[in-house]
């Protein structure tokens, strides 16, 4: 067993390597202007162009989302057609998870990792470069569809078949097509990290030695490496039967439409976690440096993410108690689901215990950090409830599942990123955030996104079906709570725009160190951080050797 | 190029490996899970998923303490102006009795066309005990203009039925096969008579 | 549900009683057994998350408050404990045990579809639902009656705006009825939260459910799985009856069934075709071809001024009768009886400009069903 040793070192190490790094590299000759971000292999370039293009498709798919609400304001169809109404939930899901959440994780990958485990640079910087132009290609096409005769997908993030297959209308080929280059641009990013991570570290740090968001996202890699694979079949699947008259999803073949949710959702859940587990990390970081305190049982933490990760591949059919399972595969399921709450408790203690006497200050990505912990606590809550297979016949494809994952992809993944952004941005630019105009992002944003996202619970258990555009009067005041809110939340992410352009541009200069209690490797070198770092290895000192 | 930036790339090289292996074994493996679907189906009788070979009917001692309802459901679907139907719809066995069911195909139409009855059981746990001696499920069949084709359904139900199931539904879908019609001319005999 | 677990279920079930009932903010307590238990986990699972978060988010904000740094508060050193990790792992894990057991118990229960007094079959269909009383020739589709000018807010909604249909499906009380449920085209979601039966329905595949209602009354619920373009618009309307009441009923619906039977050798005027026929039309064709027959191209082809339509009656015979594979057109063979066909093929072909002047009888569309 590895011994438990923190991630903590001293700070003093580096510079000098930083300076040879520069100098270094300054004989070749940069291309200029468009070429230069088109060929770049520098991890921190890279990292920001996945940052920007996760932003950029973030007001896309928020856009798409407020569409819904707007026509969910209040009962009747007002604004949109019911079939553009199901292309717009689609869309908002997939730019979310595909094109919004994944590539944020990567891109602070693509900037973090590196730095923190004392690496010049991503193993392999080309392939680095492809996986990213990978992503507007995907994403441009699946656009696209929008514009095709017959719409775009209409489907549901989650594309059940026969819906999506014989059923679908004909751009679905190229929503297939869309989806298999961004999963191979995953799995590339998946392959990079693994790499640099098991062979980049700086001498002398051990597994156990890493900083969290470093050990988080290995593990994501790995379950990226072993469900995109996935994904990319039963789409394959869904094309031959759409395209070459095979009958995986189709009864009247001999096929199971049943199948295809087995196989998406064997996908699909550890994707839940993909999603969540590099905000873990981040939070993991944050916390302990605002708390001016060691992160609390550190060794359990990693173990925790691991367990998380085995059991997200024991639960998939969780996501389909009411499709008719033999009653063992019911219960087998239940209590799986049940089983990974404990995981993620030991997580949700560890983080509070973290701040139970420590020095605690509220800088804006602490804030972020501490409505993580809460909201995606009260998400977990929600999931507990709807892991308790009879009452999912009762909660299933009803709003209560909707405001469930929101809980835990909104405040969830979404406020995580935001926390690591204002905690890096001084990394990234030099220069602090504008406290003043962060904080009033924070607050409208916790505010919008309870406002949003609270009152689907209540409509959900009163008994309101997803995916409709129009619904019964006794749902309107909910409704109408949740739109208000959602217009509020979107809005109040302009703010976020303007406090990282604003901090782009100026503000308070910070030094390396730009925060009191933090104490991994990326804060040894200066702020902004040179575009080549740690070209000669700096040497990992352990500042807590044993106790 | 350093003795530790070597260990580094040989390192790299290997992970790479690793994963584009793993990678590769994942893409098959979901695909391997669509047989294994069929095969964990059959054994559990998860969805009601019926084996399409015929069986052997199985000499075992029958069961007169104990009567199970067997119900005979035709379903038709669009695109296939078929009609199928039972001689009878409901029927009371012994676990361990042979029995015999007539269902009769009606082709409405004056073109010859190409159909499949794709069977379902519930309770799906019912599945794996019962025994189809002949059966036409998921045979595709050729009826011409106006044909009516009467085939006997032969099953047994076996006397390890769980207790607590005493209803059975088999249900048939009747679905058009449109790929068979290039097929067709060749091989133009009836394979529902060959099967039974 | 026998044992310890029932009495803690009640105990949670009539604490919450006050605040539960016709709140429409809490899931509905139901009319079954089942709903109730249902609903006595759901209330237990969510109590159990409301103590764990006051004691989780109170030492949370109780340490943000006391130990601020701008207060001068002085970090301790500690940051691993054995015995607290190992108790707030254990802890969890027993009450997961306990949470774990009667919902064992309810599931076992729900999947017990044996015994029951009456079988009935319950297929989706783009966009509404079909009963089968098996065993009895009952049969009927059930449509949603509220009318698009609701939706289009042309008219005021009524009380139950897209709750209500043309015919509900009407259940006896007190007697265990077994649903039998199947799709003929996507997957549909039978719902009706007061039942607390909620059960997909797959093309090709049968699944199960049962119901035993306890209480006389009218339970509405909607399709839960998106199935397409009029997914919102396919409500559930259960009738449950007393069970004198219910035979009474089942007679009448035999003997409007020999009725409308007997209507399809007679010859049929135009302008009684052309009358039922728009009935029909509104209740099932409208949803997807649009009032005035102009249809939604591509998914929904126009009616109006359809060239092949108004010139080939065999092909619109057969379009209704036998459906098109892989479209949303269903076949009507079993869905429709041979007069509402008739009416409907009758009432397209001579509507908005199609100015045939066909009056298709009964017993051509009967003929053509079965020859």
């Amino acid at each position: 067993m590895a011994p438990k040793l923190p991630p903590q070192h001293s700070l003093q190490q580096s510079s000098t390597a930083v300076a040879g790094g520069q100098s270094h590299h300054e004989h070749h000759a940069q291309p200029k202007g468009i070429m230069r971000w088109l060929l770049t292999t520098n991890h921190k370039e890279i990292g920001s162009l996945y940052l920007i293009f996760s932003l950029v498709m973030f007001f896309i798919g928020g856009i798409f989302a407020l569409v819904v609400r707007a026509e969910l304001f209040q009962p009747g169809l007002q604004l949109v057609e019911p079939e553009f109404f199901n292309q717009m939930t689609t869309m908002h899901g997939l730019i979310m998870v595909f094109a919004a959440v994944m590539p944020a994780f990567t891109g602070l990958a693509n900037w973090m990792i590196p730095l923190q485990i004392g690496a010049p640079d991503m193993a392999l910087p080309r392939l680095n470069n492809f996986s990213f132009w990978l992503l507007p290609v995907a994403f441009i096409l699946l656009l696209s569809t929008l514009l095709m005769p017959g719409g775009g997908p209409n489907f549901g993030w989650t594309f059940y078949a026969p819906l999506s297959t014989t059923y679908a209308p004909p751009s679905t080929t190229f929503f297939i097509l869309a989806l298999h280059i961004a999963g191979i641009s995953s799995i590339l990013g998946a392959i990079n990290i693994i790499a640099t991570i098991l062979n980049m570290r700086a001498p002398g740090m051990r597994m156990m030695d890493m900083p969290l968001f470093v050990w988080t996202w290995l593990i994501t890699a790995f379950l990226l490496i072993a469900v995109m694979p996935v994904l990319a079949g039963v789409i394959t699947m869904m094309l031959m039967d759409i395209n070459f008259g095979t009958s995986f999803f189709d009864a009247a073949g001999g096929g199971d439409p049943v199948l295809f949710q087995h196989l998406f959702w064997f996908f699909g859940h550890p994707e839940v976690y993909i999603m969540i587990l590099p905000a873990f990390g981040i939070v993991s970081a944050i916390i302990p440096t605002f708390a001016r305190k060691r992160l609390f049982g550190y060794a359990s933490m990693v173990y925790a993410t691991a367990a998380i990760a085995l059991l997200s591949f024991l639960v998939w059919a969780h996501h389909m108690f009411v499709v008719g399972l033999p009653l063992t595969a019911e219960l087998f399921f239940m209590y799986s689901t049940m089983l990974i709450a404990v995981p993620t408790g030991v997580k949700v203690f560890n983080w509070v215990t973290t701040l139970f006497r420590g020095s605690i200050s509220f800088e804006p990505p602490m804030l972020f950090a501490l409505a993580f912990v809460v909201l995606f606590t009260i998400g977990g809550f929600s999931g507990l409830m709807l892991a308790i297979a009879p009452a999912d016949f009762q909660y299933h494809d009803t709003y209560f599942v909707v405001a469930h994952f929101h809980y835990v992809l909104v405040p969830g993944a979404i406020f995580a990123i935001m926390a690591g952004v204002y905690y890096w941005l001084p990394k990234w630019t030099g220069h602090y955030p504008h406290e003043r105009l962060a904080q009033c992002h924070f607050w409208c944003s916790v505010v919008g996104v309870n406002l949003t996202f609270f009152p689907m619970h209540f409509a959900g258990l009163a008994g309101m079906p997803r995916r409709i555009p129009d619904y019964a009067l006794q749902f309107a005041d909910f409704n109408m709570l949740s739109s208000i809110g959602a217009f509020f939340f979107g809005v109040s992410q302009l703010i976020f725009v303007l406090v990282v352009v604003l901090c782009v541009k100026g503000g308070k200069k910070a030094p390396a160190k730009a925060w009191e209690g933090a104490e991994d490797l990326e804060w040894s070198v200066p702020s902004p951080a040179p575009l080549h770092t740690f070209e000669t290895p700096p040497v990992f000192h352990r500042t807590h050797p044993s106790e | 190029m350093t003795e530790y930036e070597m260990v580094r790339k040989a390192g790299v090289q290997r992970t790479v490996i690793r994963s584009v292996a793993a990678l590769i074994g994942m893409f098959a493996f979901a695909f391997a899970l669509v047989p294994l679907y069929d095969v964990f189906c059959r054994i559990t009788g998860l969805n009601g998923k019926v084996d399409t070979t015929a069986q052997a009917i199985v000499h075992e001692e029958v069961d007169q303490s104990r009567y199970v309802t067997v119900q005979f459901i035709t379903r038709g679907s669009a695109g296939l102006p078929w009609q199928m139907s039972v001689a009878t719809r409901q029927m009371r066995v012994h676990p361990g009795q042979a029995a015999e069911v007539e269902f009769t195909f009606t082709n409405n139409s004056h073109q010859e066309s190409w159909g499949r009855a794709v069977p379902s059981v519930s309770p799906s746990n019912a599945t794996a005990h019962v025994r189809k001696v002949s059966c036409f499920c998921f045979q595709e069949q050729l009826l011409q203009g106006d044909e009516r084709l009467t085939v006997p359904l032969v099953f047994q139900l076996s006397r390890d039925l769980p207790e607590e199931i005493n209803t059975i539904t088999l249900v048939y879908t009747l679905y058009p096969v449109h790929n068979m019609a290039m097929g067709a001319s060749v091989n133009n005999n009836n394979t529902l008579g060959d099967e039974i | 549900m026998r044992s310890p677990w029932r009495w803690l279920l009640s105990v949670t079930f009539i604490a919450s009683i006050p605040q539960a009932q016709a709140s429409g903010w809490n899931m509905p307590v139901g009319v079954t057994d089942i709903s109730r238990d249902i609903y006595g986990l759901h209330m237990t699972i969510f109590w159990v998350c409301v103590v764990i978060g006051v004691i989780v988010f109170g030492v949370m904000f109780y340490s943000l408050f006391r130990y601020r740094h701008s207060k001068g508060a002085k970090a301790a050193h500690f940051h691993e404990h054995t015995s607290v990790e190992v108790l707030w792992t254990a802890i969890p894990v027993v009450i997961l045990i306990g949470m774990a057991v009667p919902a064992t118990a309810t599931l076992k229960n729900m999947y017990d579809t044996s015994q029951a007094d009456l079988d009935i079959m319950i297929t989706g269909q783009q966009w509404r639902w079909r009963y089968e009383y098996l065993g009895e020739d009952v049969a009927f589709t059930s449509n949603m009656s509220t009318p698009w000018e609701q939706i289009r807010g042309e008219e005021p909604r009524g009380e139950h705006y897209l709750l209500d249909v043309d015919e509900p499906l009407v259940l006896p009380i007190n007697r265990k009825v077994r649903f039998l449920m199947t799709s003929d085209d996507v997957i549909h979601s039978w719902w009706v939260p007061e039942l607390a039966v909620k059960q997909d329905t797959i093309p090709g595949f049968i699944n199960e459910n049962w119901v035993q209602i306890n209480e006389p009354g009218i339970y509405r619920g909607q399709c839960a799985e998106l199935c397409g373009v009029n997914h919102a618009f396919m409500p559930v309307v259960v009738h449950a009856v007393e069970e004198d009441e219910f035979e009474v009923w089942l007679a009448e619906r035999k003997e409007a069934a020999e009725q409308e039977a007997m209507g399809i050798d007679r010859e049929w005027e135009l302008a009684e075709l052309m009358e039922r026929g728009e009935a029909v039309y509104r209740a099932i064709c409208s949803s997807c071809h649009q009032p005035e027959g102009q249809g939604a191209p591509p998914a929904f082809p126009a009616l109006a001024n359809n060239e092949q339509l108004i010139s080939d009656l065999d092909w619109h015979i057969d379009l209704v009768v036998n459906g098109v594979s892989g479209t949303a057109m269903p076949a009507f063979r079993s869905t429709l009886n041979p007069v509402e066909i008739a009416a409907v093929v009758t009432f397209t072909r001579n509507s908005w400009g199609n100015d045939t002047g066909d009056a298709v009888q009964p017993s051509t569309i009967s003929g053509w069903i079965a020859q």
